[in-house]
């Protein structure tokens, strides 16, 4: 299978008369996009806001954040079962928003919804903060329960990222990018010699507004399948998540799943890399088993001999994460773990909720209880007040001179535990 | 120049050996013994001005009143720094150093430092407040320990960035710091599985840590005559938060009345919890804090009687040393209040 990002560098965006992509600078009709969005009956209203690299701007409550794609060939649509239809996806060419991103935010949907600081010191903690970033605010209609509410914002975003790079769809991109991925026994036969590897990409899914959709299915209770790489950039799986915003897994480390994009740079040199499996993460302890013992059933059986397994969120998800790792070494195969970890403010306390001693080879992406004042912004999309009542934020963290103090926990991505940020933990 | 103290023992101090060990604390004007190569290695940057010497076995003996005295015998000094050792492995001695160092700390507020063998027991007792460098088991190791300790003092002294445990010399203190780094996790991870894979040496950025295993208290011999506690981790407060609890990482807890109810209504209670889907909660209260269900029971006579108090916290991305702080009170208050066994409820 071989698929094709074409990528176009967004300097800017603008609101104008007409929705276009020119010189780099995307362009956005509001009422057009309006329009589109309010065809869900459960949308009350709808505004855009814009925020860009360097600004002093602070965005609050974000849900979810999405890079603009938009299949131009192949089979299926971008975000098959919410844009696109069910059919898989993965082949041909994808047009691709590259510096640009949705970040969907309105009426607090969750707890779990976080902040992008356009500069200053939280502006260090995600690589969002670099991105030229469209607000879509989104109202829901007066009494919408929780869990519409979530699914009606969740899909007005893919619905936003599709329509922005659609804008691209007849011109010519600046760079292109194209990863081949062979079946699994052409892989054997190809690769002799090399060791073989899969990808565990542990999905949240514990009811809740705690899930993940795959083809628009909400795969709580799925026992673990495989997926290609190729359809993971497609936008094939999508975040409905609402854990801990700086470590919840948002649709664009989907999309963009940095774990993903290293295997793939290694694959055919030094490891062959089969593919991904999708493990199950259940609040129940059955379930956690069931999804590791059939995650490592299906490593046996494709016959791998190393493993590297991502988590999303904290807590009692690491009792799936250290299952995977104990099971699958059981079996022989080796295994590395991403995480991040919560030690405390001062970095004293244990950071992991569940251990096992066959986790000797662990990547974490930082402690999300480190404290930080962020100082005041002069522009604020969204709701400030959100700040009170968001993990990693507490009722005294808007200070009366607009500063804000929150755990990095409250930071849309901050400790990303499929590794796409650039930080890590060190004992001092 | 910058003042510092020295502290040192009565073999270092070169008065004697074990038989000395009960020697009152002197002070002497200048460098004494490991204090002439400190003093050099610190290249004028700051000069040892006094040597505070003591026998081990006296320090040891004389506890708070040895340690008064050479607290004052330092303060007279007016130093802008005190330096203790290194002591290596020896245990007396490198208790004294740690010991001298954590009260210098906080009665003068001024840097501290001393160099310690890891397992000795003052390196252990004192690492988290102060910063001691590695040192080897024994004296042999002088040469290599006494430019480290110049080091990392200038750096104290000048107010500059420390630096991590590796590259300083000092015994890490504990506490685990985010850092930025060139690579991804992603990137790291997988270079990681490479070597993994091939046999080759690799460092994991996060060894397992040893958990505190508790052992539960012996089942209760008569339930009937027990009063029995309701402790949530699930967030489950009055409405209005009237604690200010925290969605998540919770730095406190609350404690409610419940002795007029018979359920948690749910105009009147309410979840603070930031890592769950409050829906359900909020709806009926008591599907996180079983305050029916406990009713029931002890109308039935299953329990004697449910305490009239209930304690919330949110276990969310919560701190272990604040789960710790706060179960060690809860647990005081139900013995003051001669509950005899608690239901701990999640969400």
């Amino acid at each position: 299978m071989k698929l094709t990002l074409n990528k176009f560098h967004v300097k800017d965006i603008q609101f104008a008369e007409k929705s276009s992509f020119e010189g780099g600078v995307l362009y956005i009709d509001k009422a057009e996009l309006a329009e589109y969005l309010l065809k869900d009956s459960n949308i009350s209203s709808v505004d855009f806001d814009i925020a860009r690299p360097g600004e002093s701007t602070r965005i609050i409550p974000i849900k979810d954040v999405i890079q603009p794609r938009y299949k131009k060939s192949g089979t299926g649509q971008i975000f098959p079962g919410f844009v696109g239809d069910v059919e898989t996806v993965g082949n041909g060419e994808t047009n691709v928003l590259e510096d640009c991103c949705v970040a969907t935010s309105g009426k607090i949907v969750a707890f779990q919804e976080g902040i992008i600081d356009m500069s200053g010191p939280g502006a260090e903690f995600n690589s969002f903060s670099k991105m030229n970033i469209l607000v879509p605010l989104i109202q829901p209609i007066e009494g919408l329960d929780k869990h519409t509410h979530e699914a009606t914002v969740r899909i007005a975003g893919l619905k936003t990222a599709a329509y922005m790079a659609k804008q691209t769809l007849e011109l010519e991109p600046e760079e292109t990018q194209s990863f081949e991925h062979e079946t699994i026994l052409e892989m054997g036969v190809k690769y002799p010699d090399l060791p073989k590897v899969i990808y565990v990409d542990m999905v949240q899914c514990q009811g809740l507004m705690h899930d993940t959709y795959v083809y628009g299915l909400n795969v709580k209770g799925i026992l673990s399948t495989l997926i290609s790489p190729l359809e993971v950039f497609d936008g094939a799986i999508v975040s409905g998540n609402c854990a801990a915003p700086g470590h919840k897994n948002a649709t664009i480390h989907h999309e963009n799943n940095p774990i993903i994009l290293d295997l793939l740079k290694h694959h055919g040199k030094d490891i062959c890399f089969v593919g991904v499996l999708l493990s199950n993460e259940s609040a129940m302890l059955k379930e956690k088993m069931r999804a590791a013992y059939y995650t490592s059933n299906l490593s046996r059986i494709i016959g791998v001999d190393g493993i590297i397994a991502s988590e999303e969120g904290g807590g009692n998800p690491e009792t799936d994460l250290m299952l995977n790792c104990k099971f699958h070494e059981q079996k022989g195969i080796k295994t590395v773990l991403v995480t991040d970890e919560y030690c405390g403010r001062d970095g004293a306390s244990q950071g992991l909720a569940d251990v096992t001693p066959e986790a000797d080879a662990v990547v974490t992406n930082g402690n999300g209880n480190q404290f930080v004042v962020l100082p005041k912004m002069d522009k604020i999309i969204g709701d400030i007040e959100a700040a009170r009542v968001i993990t990693g934020g507490n009722a005294n963290s808007i200070g009366d001179d607009g500063t804000l103090s929150v755990e990095i926990a409250a930071i849309m991505g901050s400790c990303c535990e499929m590794g796409y940020e650039h930080m890590t933990t060190r004992l001092r | 120049m910058k003042r510092i103290v020295h502290y040192i023992n009565q073999f270092y101090g070169q008065i004697g050996g074990e038989e000395a060990a009960d020697l009152k604390p002197l002070k002497k004007e200048g460098p004494v013994g490991p204090g002439a190569a400190l003093n050099a290695a610190l290249s004028g940057e700051a000069e040892i001005v006094s040597t505070v010497i003591c026998g081990d076995n006296y320090f040891a003996d004389n506890g708070d009143e040895a340690l008064e005295t050479i607290l004052a015998m330092i303060e007279e000094e007016k130093p802008d720094m005190f330096i203790a050792g290194p002591g290596f492995n020896a245990g007396r001695y490198g208790l004294a150093c740690g010991t001298i160092c954590d009260a210098v700390k906080t009665k003068l507020s001024i840097p501290v430092l001393t160099a310690l063998y890891p397992e000795n027991p003052g390196a252990e007792m004192f690492k988290k407040t102060v910063y001691i460098i590695e040192a080897p088991m024994t004296a042999a190791g002088m040469k290599d320990v006494i430019p480290k300790m110049a080091s990392l003092a200038k750096k104290l002294l000048s107010g500059e960035e420390i630096g991590f445990p590796e590259e300083e010399g000092y015994i890490p203190q504990g506490f685990r710091v985010n850092f930025h780094t060139v690579q991804n996790g992603a990137e790291r991870g997988v270079d990681m599985l490479i070597k993994k894979l091939k046999g080759e040496p690799f460092t994991t950025e996060l060894p397992m840590p040893v958990f505190d295993r508790v052992d539960p208290a012996p089942a209760l011999k008569d339930l009937k005559h027990a009063r029995i506690a309701l402790i949530t981790s699930g967030g489950i407060v009055p409405q209005g938060n009237p604690d200010h609890i925290e969605s998540a990482n919770a730095s406190r807890y609350g404690i409610y009345d419940i002795s007029d109810l018979s359920y948690l209504p749910a105009d009147k209670f309410t979840s603070v919890h930031g890592g769950y889907d409050p829906v359900y909660a909020m709806d009926d209260p008591d599907r996180v804090v079983p305050l029916d269900a406990m009713r029931e029971i002890e109308h039935e006579g299953v329990i004697g009687e449910l305490y009239d108090h209930y304690y919330a916290t949110v276990g969310n991305t919560t701190a272990v040393s604040n789960a710790k702080k706060y179960a060690e009170e809860i647990a005081q208050d139900m013995i003051k209040n001669n509950v005899q066994a608690a239901i701990l409820t999640s969400n």
